[in-house]
C-alpha cells in the first residue's frame, strides 16, 4: 500500500518569517507518525497546511497520491491544539451538532463508549475539565469515521494521569487501522505513541525514522548516574569502556557516558567505588535532540 | 440544508442556555420603556411649541411675527414643509402651527389645550389680525412616538452585538476554526447564525411591542404586518452590518469598539428618543445615512401616521441595498481563522 500522504517541499511564510522551510516527508497507511519539534519549530503549521485550515506558499501535498482538496476535509479528523467548544452546548448536543455536518457519521454510542464520555454527556461544554474537553475534541475528530486522524498537541496542560488515559484512547483509535498524525513536544509521549518521527526545527526537517533507530544510530552509549560525594573523577575515568564523564547539572552527581555499562560497572566494583546511588538510564529523544539542535525539546 | 439547520438549531440552544444574556434580554427593554413612559407621562412640556411655516422663498417671518409668541417660555420651530408641520399639530406634538403674515393665520387642534391656550394668547392682542384654520386628531403621546424608536433600537442592538460579538468570539477561541475543518461553507455558517438570531430578534420586537400595548395602550394606525416587514428587513440590514465587521477581526476589543462606533450615532442621530426637527440640514443629511433612521421612520410612519407599505418603500429600499450590499461583501471577506 502506498503512503496514506506525502509532503514534498513544503514552506511557508508569514510576512518577514519563515515558519515552514521546505519540508518532505510520506506517512505510510495505518502507523501513528509524530511531528516532533520544540514550541515554534513549524509543526502546526506545517499540520494546518495539510487539513486546509492555511495555504502553503510553496510545495505539494498528496493524499492517497492525489493533491490535497475536500476529499481529505471529508476523511480526516481534526484535534486542533487549542479549541474551545461552544460554551452553552452540552456534550450530547456537540455529538449531535458535529454527526449532522458530514454525510456519513459513526454511532453517537460507540463515540460515547470509545472515548468514554458517558460520566459527563450532558454537562456543558465551558464546564469541562481540560482531560475531559480533550476526550471530547477526539470524540468530534472521529465523528466522521476518519481514515486519517491529526492530533496536535493533544496532551499538553493535562495532568499526568490524563495523559496516561488519553495515550490509551490513542492506541485503540490506531488498533482499529486508523492513520494518526500527532504532534507533540513530549518525548515520552512520542516515544510511547509513535511508529514513525519527524523531528522539525526552525521550519526544517532534521531527522526521520522509528524512535527506536533514530536513538541506536545517534547514540552507542548508557548514562550512568552516580552520587558525586567522595568519588574521584580520576578513578571514575580510569574505569573501562568510559567515554566520558561529567558533573550533572545540579552538581550533586557524576554522569558517566559508557559503551559498555557491564565493564564499566565490573571496573568499579574491582575500584571499590560505591555504588548504592547507582542509577542506569538509557538515551532517549530528548538527549537526541540536545545532540542534534545543540538546544534541548523543551526550550 | 441538513447542515444549515443544524447550526441553526445548536445556536438557538446556545442563546436560551446562555441565562444571563436571555434574562437581561427579557427586562430590559419593559424596564425602559416603564421609564419613559412614567418620565413623559403628564404630557406637560416645559413650553408651549409653536411651528413657524416658512416659505422657501420667504426670508421676513421675524419681522412680522407677534411679540406674544416672541417669549422665553415658547419654542419656536421652523418648517419648510407644511404637511408635516400640519402632522405635527394633529398629533398634539406642535401646539400650533403659524404663517406669519397679515392677516398672521394660524393651524391650531381644538382637542389641544396647549392649542386652545395658545389661541387665546393671540387673541388678547386686539391690534392682530388673525385668520384661524381648524385641525383635528388624536393626540400622539411620547410613548406612542418612542415606541417605534425604541423598538427599532432594540434591533439595531441585539443585530449588532448579538452576531457580530459571538462570530469575533468564535474566531477567537478557534470555533470557526473547528467548523472550517468540517463540510461547512461560510455561506451555510452565516445563514444558519442570521437565521437564528434573526428569530429571537423578532421575539422579542413582538414581545415589547406586546407588552407596552398591554401596559400604554399604544397608538397603532397602520398595518401590523407592514410593521413586522420593517422589523424584519431592520433586522436583516443590521445584521448584514455586523456580520461586515465580524467578517474577519478576530479582536473582540476592536470589534466591540467599531459597534459602538456605529451604534452611538444611531441612538442620537436616527430620530429614536427625539425629532430632528430644529437640527440643521448636514445633520438631517448624516441621519438619512444611518440604516436606523430608516427603519424608526418606517415604523413611525406605519404606526402613527397610518402609512402603507406604498407610502414606506423609499425606507424599505435603502434596508434592502444595505443588506445585500453588506451581505455580499461579507461573505467574500469572511474569514474563518
Amino acid at each position: 500500500m502506498g503512503p496514506i500522504l506525502e509532503i514534498r517541499n513544503l514552506v511557508k511564510h508569514f510576512k518577514k518569517v519563515k515558519a515552514v522551510n521546505g519540508i518532505s516527508f510520506s506517512i505510510p497507511t495505518g502507523i501513528c507518525f509524530g511531528l516532533l519539534g520544540p514550541n515554534g519549530a513549524g509543526k502546526t503549521t506545517t499540520i494546518e497546511m495539510i487539513e486546509g485550515i492555511t495555504y502553503p506558499t510553496a510545495g505539494e501535498i498528496l493524499y492517497k497520491g492525489e493533491p490535497v482538496g475536500s476529499r481529505l476535509t471529508q476523511e480526516a479528523g481534526i484535534q486542533f491544539q487549542s479549541t474551545a467548544l461552544m460554551d452553552f452546548l452540552t456534550v450530547d448536543d456537540l455529538l449531535n451538532l458535529f454527526s449532522s455536518l458530514y454525510p456519513k457519521a459513526v454511532s453517537k454510542q460507540k463515540l460515547i463508549e470509545q472515548c468514554r464520555l458517558g460520566e459527563f454527556l450532558n454537562q456543558q461544554a465551558a464546564k469541562l475539565s481540560g482531560g475531559q474537553r480533550q476526550r471530547v475534541l477526539l470524540a468530534i475528530a472521529l465523528i466522521n469515521d476518519p481514515a486519517i486522524v491529526f492530533l496536535d498537541e493533544p496532551t499538553t496542560g493535562l495532568d499526568p494521569q490524563a495523559r496516561q488515559n488519553f495515550w490509551e484512547l490513542i492506541r485503540h483509535v490506531k488498533a482499529e487501522g486508523k492513520t494518526i498524525v500527532l504532534t507533540t513536544h513530549y518525548m515520552d509521549e512520542a516515544q510511547q505513541l509513535c511508529d514513525r518521527l519527524v523531528i522539525v526545527d526552525h521550519g526544517k526537517v532534521i531527522a526521520e525514522s522509528s524512535p527506536q533507530k533514530l536513538l541506536k544510530m545517534n547514540f552507542d552509549h548508557v548514562f550512568v548516574y552516580l552520587d558525586s560525594e567522595g568519588i574521584d573523577r580520576a578513578l571514575l575515568e580510569a574505569s573501562d569502556s568510559i567515554v566520558n564523564v561529567e558533573h550533572g547539572d545540579d552538581g550533586d552527581r557524576w554522569v558517566i557516558k559508557t559503551s559498555s555499562v557491564e565493564h564499566t560497572l565490573q571496573s568499579l566494583i574491582d575500584k571499590g567505588v560505591p555504588l548504592n546511588s547507582l542509577q542506569v538510564r538509557t538515551p532517549s529523544l530528548d538527549d537526541l535532540f540536545l545532540k542534534l539542535t545543540g538546544h534541548s525539546l523543551r526550550e | 440544508m441538513k447542515l444549515i439547520l443544524a447550526l441553526f438549531f445548536a445556536r438557538n440552544k446556545e442563546l436560551f442556555r446562555d441565562r444571563g444574556s436571555l434574562v437581561w434580554a427579557f427586562v430590559t427593554p419593559p424596564l425602559v420603556i416603564a421609564l419613559v413612559a412614567v418620565a413623559f407621562s403628564d404630557g406637560k412640556q416645559p413650553v408651549f411649541k409653536v411651528g413657524i411655516y416658512q416659505q422657501p422663498d420667504s426670508q421676513q417671518y421675524s419681522a412680522t411675527l407677534p411679540a406674544v409668541l416672541e417669549t422665553d417660555y415658547i419654542q419656536r420651530i421652523e418648517y419648510e414643509d407644511f404637511d408635516k408641520a400640519i402632522q405635527r399639530v394633529q398629533h398634539h406634538q406642535l401646539d400650533m402651527l403659524v404663517l406669519p403674515g397679515n392677516p398672521l393665520r394660524y393651524w391650531v387642534n381644538a382637542d389641544s389645550q396647549n392649542g386652545v391656550a395658545l389661541q387665546d394668547l393671540l387673541h388678547s392682542d386686539p391690534d392682530l389680525h388673525l385668520q384661524k384654520e381648524q385641525v383635528s386628531g388624536r393626540a400622539v403621546r411620547y410613548v406612542d412616538w418612542v415606541l417605534p424608536g425604541f423598538l427599532g433600537m432594540d434591533i439595531m442592538f441585539s443585530g449588532l452585538f448579538g452576531i457580530g460579538y459571538v462570530i469575533v468570539r468564535y474566531r477567537k477561541n478557534g470555533v470557526l476554526k473547528r467548523l472550517k475543518a468540517t463540510p461547512v461553507t461560510p455561506l451555510q455558517f452565516l445563514t444558519a447564525q442570521l437565521a437564528s438570531r434573526l428569530m429571537i430578534m423578532l421575539f422579542f420586537s413582538v414581545m415589547i411591542y406586546v407588552v407596552a400595548d398591554i401596559f400604554l395602550d399604544i397608538l397603532m394606525l397602520g398595518s401590523y404586518w407592514a410593521l413586522f416587514l420593517v422589523a424584519v428587513m431592520g433586522a436583516i440590514a443590521t445584521l448584514s452590518i455586523a456580520l461586515l465587521i465580524a467578517a474577519r477581526f478576530s479582536s473582540e476589543e476592536l470589534a466591540n469598539g467599531l459597534l459602538n462606533l456605529l451604534s452611538f450615532p444611531m441612538i442620537l442621530l436616527s430620530e429614536v428618543w427625539f425629532p430632528l426637527d430644529d437640527a440643521p440640514s448636514w445633520l438631517h443629511g448624516l441621519s438619512q445615512a444611518l440604516p436606523l433612521t430608516h427603519v424608526v421612520g418606517a415604523a413611525r410612519e406605519i404606526m402613527i401616521e397610518s402609512a402603507s407599505l406604498a407610502d414606506i418603500t423609499q425606507h424599505l429600499l435603502y434596508l434592502l441595498i444595505i443588506s445585500i450590499v453588506c451581505l455580499g461583501v461579507s461573505a467574500k471577506l469572511f474569514r474563518w481563522n
